[in-house]
């Protein structure tokens, strides 16, 4: 995983960890990573987010959620939308990884082997329903910008995959 | 206005998404397959998305009152300066793909060297854009061969298309005064430099597809001036609409 910058005051993570991607509810937006930055000041929060994609609709709705839990705790905060470094899903945690699973969204693959999915056809997304690899892309683009759209060859059951993105 | 040439070049930028992703956005429920029609709107989505961020940073250069909605929907067809490519219409699937394709191609290319900016938010929408971008580029390369190399209706299609797209091409790589000026200072790309790396890879394709290189030397501009097609204005109609007809709205 790559190293990068994340500043968050110890005493906003169990906050900001009850706000979800609208579209992925139970994910977390911690265990995304598109929290970049949380910093208390006096009793005012200072919240930097990131977007997986540049035209994700949730960004709006995550920034709303933010501010009303920090309210909810006491603070009143200021949440800012920042492009750099660019999200990758090298930052979802693997806690997040799972509840995606769990979920029944298949989790990323590294970049290499995304290629070879996406382009080669190769069969190495495993099906969340059921765990076989003899699965198949129906199309790169899913029901969300970050969400390809594959088939269990094996149970039969469509399913979403979460693209690779460095 | 503190820079009006850095300005003028954000929208060089922005409006090509702008109008590009409205195209491909008129395929939202129109589009040939479920897939394709997913995979459109997609684009139109991610296009709409970098095109935020870079009329935001006009707005805040431009620093008029006028907003990131302002820009978009607001000016008037001639203060428009999107190259002639991105307006041209969804005719068939197959004029779909190879108008985007050929923007495509140009947009990763544009993108990969505007990382490189001095000026950090274009390097950091540039990054960001980037990584969407290439999976643009993977899907209309992917029908481009796929079409190009099915079936002979399939084929006679795309070459159609690919020939009449063509003579929006050269365009791409016209410098604007505001292009050399952010060239000279660092924040531009010199697009000039760009054409002969686009076209190897553009022909590269074409020739797996087994489509023909159109040999057409004729070349249509005007786009970058604010001078464009028949179709920007019917174009411009629908985009403008709600924005026209309730002035201020909100989403």
């Amino acid at each position: 995983m790559i190293a990068t910058q994340q500043h968050i005051d110890p005493k906003l993570i169990a906050i900001l960890e009850t706000v979800s991607d609208p579209e992925i509810p139970v994910l977390s937006i911690m265990d995304m990573g598109v929290v970049r930055s949380a910093i208390i000041q006096d009793d005012f929060v200072k919240v930097q987010i990131t977007p997986t994609y540049s035209g994700c609709p949730a960004m709006d709705v995550i920034g709303d959620d933010i501010k009303k839990a920090l309210q909810e705790a006491g603070y009143k905060s200021e949440v800012e939308l920042i492009l750099a470094p660019a999200w990758t899903t090298d930052w979802i945690t693997p806690r997040g990884r799972k509840a995606l699973e769990d979920y029944g969204i298949a989790a990323p693959l590294g970049a290499e082997a995304d290629k070879d999915v996406l382009l080669h056809g190769k069969r190495m997304v495993k099906c969340p329903q059921c765990g076989s690899i003899n699965t198949k892309m129906v199309s790169q683009f899913g029901s969300t910008a970050c969400k390809a759209q594959f088939q269990c060859e094996e149970c039969l059951e469509p399913f979403d995959y979460f693209k690779c993105l460095k | 206005m503190n820079n009006t040439n850095l300005y003028h070049y954000i929208l060089g930028i922005a409006d090509n998404s702008l109008i590009l992703g409205q195209r491909m956005g008129e395929l939202c429920g129109h589009g040939p397959s479920l897939e394709t029609d997913i995979a459109c709107t997609n684009i139109s989505l991610d296009l709409f998305g970098q095109v935020r961020s870079y009329y935001q940073y006009a707005a805040k250069i431009a620093n008029d009152g006028r907003t990131e909605d302002d820009i978009a929907m607001l000016r008037k067809e001639r203060d428009y300066v999107n190259v002639l490519l991105a307006e041209q219409p969804n005719t068939d699937f197959a004029y779909t793909m190879a108008r985007h394709f050929l923007f495509d191609v140009y947009h990763f290319l544009f993108l990969t060297e505007l990382q490189k900016s001095k000026d950090l938010t274009l390097a950091a929408i540039a990054t960001k854009s980037l990584k969407e971008v290439s999976y643009h580029q993977r899907f209309s390369t992917d029908w481009i061969k796929r079409l190009g190399d099915g079936t002979e209706e399939s084929h006679q299609k795309m070459q159609n298309a690919i020939n009449d797209m063509w003579t929006y091409t050269d365009e791409l790589f016209h410098q604007t005064d505001a292009d050399k000026a952010m060239f000279a200072e660092g924040i531009g790309v010199d697009v000039t430099k760009l054409k002969a790396v686009y076209y190897d890879k553009v022909n590269a394709i074409l020739e797996e597809a087994t489509l023909s290189i159109p040999e057409s030397k004729y070349f249509q501009k005007g786009g970058k001036k604010g001078i464009h097609t028949e179709h920007m204005g019917f174009l411009l109609t629908e985009l403008q609409y709600m924005q026209r007809a309730y002035p201020n709205m909100e989403w």
